[in-house]
């Protein structure tokens, strides 16, 4: 066979292209499907709570993921910002995952309690009110529309037939968790509970007193 | 990962590099010997086109590609399981860098590490590198001239809801805080918020409607005087603020008192022991102490440093 019979055929050349590129993806994709280590959760880690899965789907309608990720990666000054790299484990229970490289803002996988509930509250409906210096567009409305209980039922029946380990209580429990509360206080909820499970390390280590007295 | 599926990318990798291998061969193995002569047999206008073998330099360099690869995979993770000779990790050598530069910052603060917050607030080093702790972690919340905002306190003065001493300070920062004031709409009803709402302002010195503010000091003394004391005047193990003067987190007009009273509020000051560690924490209470960049230095400041 001369390769001049694949450039001048374009189905053949199609399909050989086709052959080239499954091959990659054979060997980077298809083991993650059945890898355990993807598939388990971290110890502890619960799927999320329903005015959290609703502020999660709110996070996910309004975009946020086209500036924010939520993926520290294991560089020492992605670290030293936002806390512990992070695992596999984590993203267990996000569908679809919300990793990424685009921070237009910063990588949001470990805000979870770095701000006060009131700071969100403010931050999200006029950034600039709290952050002079910012350029995220304000989100006013979600503070005046309520969180439908019926749509994060149905949400959660779903995710617990793709294997998310809801119980019965926590689905009939889905009208007293959100009733009443705003599409802000979903988002909310659901950015003080990121990284709620990534493993924390003590920012200054003990050595530090240690140091001290040898400099001395 | 289990062993077959490591086996099926090993298998996969390594018959995929060796099948680059064979196509590079079988492209390149009739090399034309008169390469001046043979066109593609396209033509345009009278414009034919070499079909010239790639230069051997350029094919070399492909072959190199592929001992390349071979190396890297011996060496580093990529065949399934197989950890690669070296053992490397993308963890491990985060904690190598981690460790190196901990090691520098700690260095760096060891020298302020011994030494009392209220001798840092003199300490022009000190006070320069707690600037920039707090422009990074504080000023989101208390700005960035730590005057703060609504519902942020102002640093820069000498009231201080959970106390002004270095120490306390320091355990704001470290450990956090929770203010919560209830709401007291259900308890008090309309009436009683508005009246209490008119003793609270004239707790703080403004003209009020006497019969009012002496019906809202009833309900003070029952509800009220449990935090912020029965003269009004806070309590900084609580955080209760103090009532009397001029200084309002949270707004001091009627509106604002009477919000504040009905349905309460929930300040949050978050815990940064796991973010910044103490050492830098230090720092940054002993800029924020030592005025926070203007020139008077606030309440509780410390002594002025010793000669040594």
């Amino acid at each position: 066979m001369n390769h001049e019979k694949v450039e001048k055929n374009a189905a053949l050349m199609g399909v050989l292209i086709a052959i080239v590129i499954a091959v990659g993806g054979l060997v980077e994709i298809v083991p993650l499907m059945y890898q355990a280590q993807v598939v388990e959760p971290l110890p502890g880690m619960k799927p999320y709570p329903a005015l959290e899965l609703a502020g999660r789907d709110i996070y996910v309608r309004e975009g946020c993921y086209n500036c924010h990720s939520q993926m520290v990666r294991t560089l020492r000054f992605e670290t030293e910002r936002y806390g512990h790299h992070s695992l596999a484990g984590e993203s267990v229970y996000d569908r679809p995952f919300q990793w990424g490289s685009k921070r237009t803002g910063p990588d949001l996988a470990r805000v979870g309690g770095r701000y006060s509930d009131d700071w969100h509250r403010v931050h999200l409906i006029d950034p600039r009110a709290v952050v002079p210096e910012s350029n995220m567009p304000g989100f006013p409305w979600l503070a005046e529309t309520p969180v439908d209980a019926a749509t994060i039922r149905r949400h959660m029946e779903g995710l617990r037939t793709l294997g998310d380990p809801y119980t019965a209580d926590d689905l009939d429990g889905v009208n007293a968790a959100v009733d009443g509360h705003s599409e802000l206080d979903a988002l909310v909820a659901y950015l003080q509970g990121l990284g709620r499970y990534a493993p924390r390390v003590e920012a200054a280590p003990a050595a530090a007193a240690g140091a001290a007295t040898a400099t001395k | 990962m289990n062993a077959g599926w490591s086996f099926y990318i090993a298998i996969f990798t390594v018959v995929n590099i060796l099948a680059c291998l064979w196509l590079l061969w079988w492209t390149s193995r009739h090399r034309t010997k008169d390469e001046a002569t043979e066109t593609t047999g396209h033509t345009w206008d009278g414009l034919t086109e070499y079909n010239k073998p790639l230069p051997r330099w350029w094919l070399n360099l492909f072959y190199a590609t592929i001992a390349f690869a071979f190396a890297y995979l011996v060496l580093f993770p990529g065949l399934g399981s197989f950890a690669g000779t070296k053992q490397w990790t993308s963890s491990d050598e985060l904690a190598t860098e981690q460790q190196a530069a901990n090691a520098k910052r700690d260095a760096a603060l060891a020298r302020y590490a011994q030494r009392p917050v209220a001798e840092l607030v003199h300490d022009e080093s000190a006070l320069a590198l707690g600037r920039g702790v707090f422009a990074n972690h504080c000023a989101a919340c208390h700005g960035s001239d730590a005057r703060g905002a609504r519902g942020y306190p102002n640093l820069t003065d000498a009231d201080w809801l959970w106390g002004g001493e270095p120490e306390r300070v320091l355990e704001t920062v470290l450990d956090g805080r929770n203010a919560a004031m209830p709401a007291l709409g259900g308890v008090l009803g309309d009436d009683g918020v508005a009246e209490t709402a008119v003793y609270v302002q004239k707790l703080a010195g403004g003209p009020v409607d006497p019969a009012l503010a002496s019906r809202g000091e009833r309900r003070f003394a029952t509800l009220c005087a449990a935090c912020h004391g029965a003269d009004g005047k806070g309590n900084p193990a609580l955080g209760a603020p103090n009532l009397t003067d001029d200084t309002w987190l949270y707004g001091g007009d009627l509106a604002a008192i009477t919000q504040t009273i009905r349905d309460g509020r929930d300040g949050a000051m978050p815990a940064h022991r796991t973010l910044i560690g103490e050492p830098r924490a230090r720092l940054a209470v002993a800029w924020v102490l030592s005025g926070a960049g203007s020139a008077a230095p606030a309440a509780g400041a410390g002594t002025p440093p010793q000669s040594p």
